[in-house]
């Protein structure tokens, strides 16, 4: 199978499935994510979007269907390709017994990112968390971790972002700074980022089209109004309940 | 491979030890206590036993300090992607380019480092307090150490597989298997005095060809170590080292098609 010929295609799934002892968590999945698109992943708990995540940055092999990133096959240029992407998530962590500067200069050093003295710096200031430089990672806050983990995904100037619930455990103040800040960026430097928020708030100003998954299958797809519209209700977080209490945007 | 990611996986390391000194306090306090145990049992036989042999006894402290070696080596290995599993770390290195080559070698630099530390102190007080004198076991004992290390760097690979495989359950396991082998490989006495199906297996193990060749060097009517016992170490080590690579390389592809490198990457 070759992937899309298009060049503005930065990643592309295909008939992407995964089952866990016999669960299917994800049911041929197919989706193709633009240069400089912000795609959204929505769906209840256990629908399906971290699966997918762990699949598209290689930590998870599918049962069956294929990944393309910037053309090529992902499973074939694993090495080559995270080189371009970046991840982050409020679920993981950097080492909480070293320094926040010490945890940034080792990953710039992993991703061979040049004046990283300089990036880290532009990076800290950007996600206003310029005096935790000197911090033990471990004593952060959780929103503060965040964004030292946001920090981190930014470091090697990744074309292709994935963001599994970046915005987790923002107060409500620093999640919209936050928000503001990834969509600046992203128009900025033309990112591609994947998606994923309980928050509608979070996808209604982050993302410029939104997939729903329900156990594993897409639901339904388009930008939020679009998806508001069609569905009837008045607005993304009833299309939500709607999907997470029936499986499907009508009766 | 590319050295620059494994310098940054080294210093991430470095930066680990400068900051919480308590674990350079455990690369030091159990070999000093093993030293002294061993030391003044040493000491002891010396004293209640002919003057040719006494010179032998030596053996208890090398077999010590050269168990040691392998020892640190393994642990270095498994402590370092424990690391990584205690921090909830592993995700952001197995999403970073980083190659398992890469990343398995990092690891056994840090084992390496980790010898060197426990072996300077440990030759420094066998000086002082034992007058045993490490380097006058020649230079000939370079390539034990060597050959020990990497006979530790593949324990340590096989218990980071066991880990990967079985979680933090596995983690006492982990710690556990030098140990399971120790009897073996002969560290305190001569492989012909264990019983005679065990010689078999205690043959197999790299180690055991290094034991026994210290006690060569070690024992005054031989006084030098047959090349021998180092060639069945390295060519052993060989087959061990890849037996290691191959199971940690399963381990991961199995983990990474169970989806379990995620489920205890963020627990
Ligand atoms: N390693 C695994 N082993 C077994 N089942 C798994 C594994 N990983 C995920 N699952 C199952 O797959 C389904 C999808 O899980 P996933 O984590 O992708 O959901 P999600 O959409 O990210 O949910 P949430 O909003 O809660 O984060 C769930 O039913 C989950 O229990
Ligand atoms: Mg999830």
């Amino acid at each position: 199978m070759s992937p899309t010929a298009d060049p503005e295609v930065i990643l592309e799934a295909r008939d992407l499935s995964r089952e866990f002892d016999g669960v299917v968590a994800l049911d041929r999945f197919s989706f193709k994510l633009k240069r400089g698109e912000v795609l959204g992943l929505l769906g209840a708990n256990g629908a399906g979007k971290t699966t997918s995540m762990n699949m598209l940055l290689g930590l998870t092999t599918p049962s069956s269907g294929s990944i393309h990133a910037f053309g090529r096959d992902f499973f074939k240029n694993r090495v080559e390709l995270l080189k371009r992407m970046n991840f982050s998530s409020a679920y993981t962590s950097l080492p909480g017994n070293l320094l926040v500067w010490q945890n940034l200069l080792v990953f710039a050093k992993i991703y061979g990112v040049p004046d990283h003295k300089k990036k880290i710096t532009e990076l800290l200031e950007l996600f206003e968390i310029s005096d935790l430089r000197q911090r033990v990672t471990g004593q952060l806050s959780a929103g503060e971790s965040t964004r030292l983990n946001l920090c981190k995904a930014l470091l090697n100037d990744p074309e292709l972002l994935l963001l599994d619930e970046p915005t987790a455990s923002l107060d409500p103040d620093i999640a919209d700074k936050v928000r503001k800040t990834i969509r600046r960026v992203q128009s900025e430097r033309q990112i591609s980022i994947l998606y994923t928020s309980h928050n509608m708030r979070d996808i209604e100003e982050v993302c410029d089209r939104v997939i729903f998954l329900h156990k594993g299958k897409v639901v339904t797809e388009g930008t939020a109004s679009e998806i508001v519209a069609k569905s009837q209700q008045s607005s993304l977080e009833d299309v939500f309940i709607k999907i997470a209490r029936s499986g499907d945007i009508v009766e | 491979m590319n050295f620059r990611i494994i310098s940054a996986l080294v210093l991430r390391y470095i930066f680990l030890y400068t900051r919480t000194p308590m674990r350079l306090v455990e690369l030091v306090f159990w070999p000093v206590v093993d030293l002294m145990v061993w030391g003044n049992l040493t000491m002891f036989l010396q004293e209640n036993t002919s003057a040719q042999f006494a010179h032998y006894l030596l053996f208890l402290i090398g077999g010590m300090i050269l168990w040691d070696v392998l020892f640190r080596a393994q642990q270095g290995v498994a402590i370092s992607f424990l690391e990584d599993v205690w921090t909830r770390n592993l995700l952001n290195v197995f999403v970073a380019p980083v190659r398992t080559v890469e990343y398995v070698t990092a690891t056994f630099v840090i084992g390496f480092l980790r010898i060197c530390v426990t072996v300077l102190v440990l030759s420094v007080l066998a000086f002082v307090g034992y007058h045993f004198n490490v380097f006058s076991l020649k230079w000939s004992l370079i390539p034990f150490f060597v050959n020990l290390m990497i006979f530790g760097w593949s324990l340590g690979m096989i218990s980071t597989a066991l880990i990967l495989r079985w979680g933090q359950a596995a983690e006492s396991l982990a710690w556990a298997i030098p140990f399971f082998i120790q009897p073996l490989v002969a560290v305190f006495y001569p492989v012909a005095k264990l019983p005679i199906w065990l010689q078999g297996i205690a043959l197999a193990l790299p180690a055991t060809h290094i034991f026994e060749g210290m006690r060569d060097v070690l024992n005054p009517v031989i006084g030098h170590a047959s090349w021998k016992h180092l060639g069945m170490a390295a060519g052993l080590n060989v087959v061990f080292m890849a037996l290691a690579a191959w199971i940690f390389a399963s381990t991961l592809r199995a983990t990474r098609r169970k989806g379990l490198l995620t489920k205890f990457a963020t627990q």
